[in-house]
């Protein structure tokens, strides 16, 4: 096959030509500072090969702080082309790039990675476990979501741009209009993706089950824990779907079949039912987590158990039944008869009331509390107004003939990013701060967080609020241009600034992140929040085998009772027993190269190179097939003198650093 | 800290406050000039008073909790009560949303199915019927009744229903004319409707919402009221002066492509109703240029307009680069 | 990971690694229900898209449908007694029966390819019809997932005859009845909402 390197190479914008150059130079750059450093054999045993839940939930939040920035790019660059009327910074096709780009990187590349990355680190230690059922297939989740990011990033340098949007909606989507290969990028990254996220629903879900430690009941289980689990029964459930609705477009653009097609008999109705049968379920994939995060936050700095814990399970169980029932509330305007569009109505009205409860559980929870300002409970704080905004205006669009008038607005655009900010990033973030001395040993920074926290929300509000009414003015999404007539001008600019703010404020976490790195202090003990949870009874940065035994449960909030009734003893020597651990092991991230390169060729519709590539994921599945590795052993000398150090670390001279 | 916390908490709820009662005049979806926007509207207007009251004390009763129950000096050795919860409470808000959410079903189904019939008090004016088919990018306005054909605005007689018949002739497109009321898209081989009703004489902007690739930003139109002697005037105007499509012509208009307004004494209807499920397909993968990228493959589709071979078995597959050096200029919108 | 081994359970159940392994599979294959689910959905809304295309009666062959059933559903048995075999630690006869049963499959196999095949020569491609995509799609994947099956198993074969029967074959080889067994009833599905209703309709 003769390549065209003009048609290989994305060419003709001068934007797109710097990143290009930018990207060789920090490969090489990073290529020669690892050699030149001789870190190669550090970083593959360390981190490439490691089966840690604890390092690939470090690794997966990495991917999400650096999708996070590709994502907030592209936002910034539709905020600067609509900054003015009829601006001329990007072109239509440009602008649909990048809207496609970022919708599907933030939910997907974003959201996803960290809230998985905070799964992995946080749920073995809270449930008091020393890694997840299936340490493997953790790792080979992670490096096939990094190897999909890979491939999907890669699109805009090479290829061309998926540009269908998001939602790639058909026919739009498909080859009688898209004749490109852009959009084989989103089907065939978010399929790699997707079967990456559904083998970690099913590995977190065994864990929940099997291996919680003694004496937690599921009653007892901290809530971020419970949403987990209840999210990786979401993942099993509506994964598959998406897995079958991106084949399906696989085969009609790169095959010529006719599912959504309109020639043929084709449906193009289809692909919205199937998408957001999918695509509604996710919006709560990435939402109970986060709720779950927010839960053990709010008690730990309002130093108080968290209130109607039993309403709390109970609601995001409907919350997760009722995702299933509403996608059609994407799309009321498809010609559905009345009853349908009621029905839909309703059950998405519905939602509101676990979320109600939910609501008024956290604020019951501070009642009575003595609530520490910290910036991971600032986080926290600021998600309880920003959402209400973001689920009253929900309850308006899901009222199906007022909905005939927001549909694909603006309107619904700041709706869904009023959800999924304070709903998923808000938290992402006070989680981040909440862990990382868990992580790491060290905090992130809390003055440079008040800035973070600050910029972000102050930005946040500026850049969405104005979409609410520019929606009701009759704007409508995904336009890269308006004329002045309209009168959007004003609003578009306000929404503009704001996203420089919450741009800045993103800078902010960035060189906290860097500025904590270098200076922070490192003696800061186990338990710097005063915390309630399992996972602070381990040393900071957790020991590789997370507890030198495993410890025993009686009530909620066991780490808690455990400091009140002083029943944290001191290790003896004879409890101290060997401790087995799997081994690392190369096939996950072999099998995400391979699925990334036959992807890539898929991508090109070069289907028999494709093939052959793919007989790779064979030979890897072939070499996991005969490996019989038992793993390996911690030493009782070596866990002895490990828990020594934190221990005695732990009890003096400690800072106790929190403002 | 928390002060500023209040002042943000406080700042957010006054703004949009503000901004309710400020911009409501000029918005367009507050301000109605048709019955069905008129619906809509009391049904916005009601969800907003209630859901504001529901923000409200949310708003109030947050500030209340995290200003009285903050960690100050003086308070260092409170340690807080163990509190598992409170079925009563939790009973009262769960009743609460539930009684919310049952306020706001009952008038979003009512207005639900009436916005799908004719409005109150126009049950016995004979509905207009006019056919919508939407292409990339325009609107084609077919008035079968009168048998002419506009492009890219449709006038209507006030104070008459107009039945819309919405129909595409390749991507999904959503009809949308905020001042007169909802949307709803518009699929190729298949139809939607919409009833929508003008008060008064007047020009109103609408719009596809659904994007559909590179003109979709342009993809407007415009919605002239007009009384019902000047309509009658227009359509005898239109009849005698305007020029008959041909069905070259009408190929080629559904190519991507943008124009203005055009008229025709004719309608496409006569060749072909793209609502019909086995209409033939008017697509032309071939002039998508995106202007950049690796070329994808394309696909024969024997049931296309342009297809003349009666060899219906042949399902080779055509590569672009053929049907580009048939069209140097592919891309009609690139000019644009 | 413990390996604690509790010899009053099956072979299989012995150790909490190969009790989560097998718990796992089971979530596993509720995710494949899903899946064929969404399938059967997708040729549920297109079966009736013919295009101007061969329509159901036109394709299918009643005799040989009746053989693909009457393999597959007998692999199945098979299957079901090498994992009978194996609770008896009779390795002979467990290994005995695994071949059998891949060689069903095998000629299942064989059947399916045979038929698409033909359907190919009498020019009712994927490209055909929405009606011809999802059937071959959904066909497909189930064939797919035979032949992944067969893969899979002759790799457990070999491991049998290296091992010998422990905890760790015994739990594989488990696991790979449970996803022969589910193919099996996939099978009856496509079966009956294909087959028979193409037929009949």
């Amino acid at each position: 096959m003769g390549i065209k390197w003009d048609e290989f190479f994305v060419t003709g914008d001068p934007l797109i030509f710097a990143s290009q150059i930018g990207i060789a130079l920090s490969l090489v750059g990073a290529i020669a500072g690892i050699t030149y450093f001789k870190k190669w054999n550090y970083l593959w045993t360390e981190w490439l090969t490691t089966v840690d839940h604890k390092k690939i939930g470090i690794m997966y939040i990495l991917l999400g702080v650096v999708m996070f920035f590709r994502g907030g790019v592209d936002g910034l660059m539709m905020k600067s082309q609509t900054a003015v009327p009829e601006n001329e910074f990007l072109n239509a096709q440009h602008y649909n790039e990048v809207f496609t780009t970022h919708g599907v990187i933030m939910i997907l590349f974003v959201a996803m990675p960290l809230l998985i990355g905070l799964m992995n680190f946080a749920v073995p230690l809270q449930i008091g476990a020393r890694d997840v059922a299936f340490p493997q297939l953790n790792a080979l989740s992670f490096w096939l979501t990094a190897s999909a990011a890979a491939l999907f990033n890669l699109s805009f340098i090479i290829g061309g741009s998926p540009d269908a949007g998001w939602t790639s909606y058909f026919p739009l989507a498909g080859k009688e209009f898209s004749p490109g290969i852009g959009n084989n990028f989103y089907a065939v990254a978010l399929q790699i993706a997707g079967a990456g996220t559904l083998m970690t629903g099913i590995n977190f879900i065994v864990t929940v089950l099997k291996m919680r430690t003694k004496g937690m009941t599921l009653m007892k289980m901290p809530m971020f824990t419970w949403t987990s689990f209840i999210t990786s029964i979401i993942i099993v459930a509506s994964f598959p779907i998406f897995t079958v609705a991106l084949a399906l477009m696989t085969f009609d653009r790169t095959f010529g079949a006719h599912f959504f097609t309109i020639s043929g008999g084709g449906m193009d109705m289809l692909w919205a039912n199937l998408f957001w049968l999918w695509g509604h379920p996710e919006v709560y994939i990435v939402v109970l987590p986060a709720f779950g995060m927010l839960s053990d936050i709010i008690s730990t700095f309002a130093r108080k158990t968290l209130f109607g814990y039993k309403s709390m399970v109970v609601s995001i169980v409907l919350i997760s039944v009722l995702s299933m029932l509403v996608w059609v509330h994407h799309f009321f305007t498809m010609g559905n008869n009345a009853a349908v569009n009621s029905f839909f109505s309703i059950t998405t009205m519905a939602i509101a009331i676990p979320t109600g409860v939910k609501v008024f559980n956290w604020l019951f929870t501070m009642r009575k509390g003595r609530i520490k300002f910290t910036t991971s409970m600032l986080w926290a704080l600021a998600f309880v107004p920003n959402f209400v905004i973001g689920g009253v205006t929900g309850v308006m669009l899901a009222m199906a003939a007022a909905d005939y008038q927001y549909h694909n607005t603006l309107f619904l655009v700041a709706h869904f990013h009023y959800v999924l900010i304070p709903g998923v990033v808000f938290p992402i973030f006070a989680g981040l701060y909440y862990w990382w001395p868990k992580m790491f040993g060290y905090m992130l920074n809390e003055k440079i967080g008040k800035w973070h926290f600050w910029l972000f929300v102050i930005g946040f509000n500026v850049t969405f609020m104005p979409m609410f009414f520019l929606g009701l003015d009759g704007a409508v999404r995904r336009a890269y241009t308006y004329s002045a007539e309209t009168g959007f001008g004003p609003l578009m600019l306000l929404s503009a600034v704001g996203s420089i703010i919450l741009a800045a404020g993103f800078a902010a976490l960035v060189y906290n992140i860097y500025w904590s790195a270098r200076h922070a202090d490192r003696n800061i003990g186990n338990d710097p929040w005063d915390a309630r949870t399992l996972e602070w009874a381990t040393a900071s940065p957790v020991q590789q085998y997370n507890f030198a035994s495993l410890p025993e449960v009686t009530k909620l909030d066991a780490f808690w009772h455990m400091k009140k009734n002083n029943e944290l003893q001191p290790l003896s020597e004879d409890e101290v027993e060997e401790i087995h651990l799997p081994s690392n092991t190369w096939i996950p991230i072999y099998m995400g190269a391979v699925f990334g390169i036959s992807g890539f060729l898929l991508v090109f519709e070069w289907t028999i190179a494709a093939g052959i590539a793919a007989l790779g994921i064979f030979v890897g599945l072939a070499f996991r097939s005969f490996d019989y590795d038992e793993g390996f052993h911690v030493h009782k000398d070596e866990i002895s003198e490990t828990e020594r150090k934190w221990r005695k670390g732990g009890n003096k001279g400690v800072k106790n650093h929190v403002s | 800290m928390k002060k500023s916390k209040l002042f943000l908490v406080s700042l957010t709820s006054i703004i949009t406050v503000l901004l309710l009662s400020g911009c409501e005049n000029n918005m367009v979806v507050f301000n109605p000039e048709g019955p069905i926007a008129r619906q809509i509207l009391e049904l916005i207007n009601f969800s907003i008073a209630l859901l504001l009251l529901v923000t409200v004390v949310v708003f109030g009763l947050f500030a209340f909790i995290v200003w009285k129950y903050r960690e100050r000096k003086d308070n260092l050795d409170y340690e807080p009560p163990e509190e598992h919860g409170s079925t009563a409470l939790e009973i009262i808000w769960t009743v609460i949303p539930i009684l919310i959410i049952v306020a706001l079903t009952i008038p979003t189904v009512k207005t639900i199915y009436a916005i799908d019939e004719i409005p109150k008090g126009y049950e016995d004016k004979k509905p207009l019927v006019i056919n919508v088919t939407s292409a990339d990018w325009k609107w084609i306005f077919s008035y079968p009744e009168q048998g002419i054909e506009t492009v890219n605005y449709v006038n209507i007689p006030e104070d008459r229903p107009i039945d819309f018949k919405l129909t595409s002739a390749g991507t999904m497109q959503s009809f949308w004319v905020p001042a007169l009321g909802g949307q709803k898209y518009s699929m190729a081989h298949a139809e939607t409707q919409l009833y929508l009703v003008a008060d008064n004489p007047g020009s109103f902007v609408g719009r596809n919402t659904n994007f559909n690739g590179q003109g979709y930003a342009g993809m407007e139109f415009e919605v002239l009221s007009q009384t019902q002697e000047d309509f009658d005037q227009w359509i005898k105007d239109v009849k005698e002066t305007a020029p008959k499509m041909t069905l070259e012509e009408y190929e080629k208009m559904l190519e991507p492509s943008h124009f203005g307004r055009k008229t025709f004494s004719n309608s496409h209807l006569e060749w072909v109703d793209h609502s019909d499920p086995h209409s033939k397909n008017y697509t032309n993968p071939e002039l998508y240029d995106r202007g950049h990228g690796w070329p994808g493959k394309i696909f024969e589709d024997k049931n296309n307009y342009k297809y003349k071979n009666t060899d219906s078995n042949n399902s080779e597959t055509m590569n672009q680069k053929d049907s580009e050096a048939e069209d140097p200029n592919g891309g009609g919108h690139s000019g644009h | 990971m413990s390996a604690k081994v509790n010899a009053a359970l099956p072979l299989e159940y012995q150790t909490e690694q190969n009790r989560m392994n097998i718990l796992g599979f089971w979530i596993f294959l509720g995710a494949e229900i899903v899946l064929f689910a969404t399938l059967f959905g997708v040729y549920g809304v297109l079966s009736e898209r013919h295009a101007g295309g061969p329509g159901q009666s036109d394709l299918f062959i009643v005799k040989d449908v009746l053989i693909q059933t009457f393999l597959l559903l007998t692999s199945s048995f098979t299957m079901g007694i090498s994992i009978f075999e194996m609770r008896r630690s009779n390795k002979k006869g467990m290994l005995m029966w695994l071949v059998f049963t891949l060689l069903l499959g095998g000629g299942f196999l064989f059947m399916e390819i045979r038929e698409f095949i033909n359907y190919v020569h009498e020019g009712a491609t994927m490209q055909t019809s929405a009606f011809l995509s999802s059937f071959f799609v959904l066909l497909g994947t189930h064939g797919l997932h035979v032949t992944i099956g067969i893969g899979w198993a002759i790799l457990l074969i070999i491991q049998m005859l290296q091992r010998g029967l422990t905890p760790v074959t015994a739990r594989k080889t488990f696991i790979f009845g449970l996803y022969w067994h589910f193919l099996d009833v996939v099978w009856i599905f496509i079966f009956t909402f294909v087959y028979l209703r193409g037929l009949v309709m």
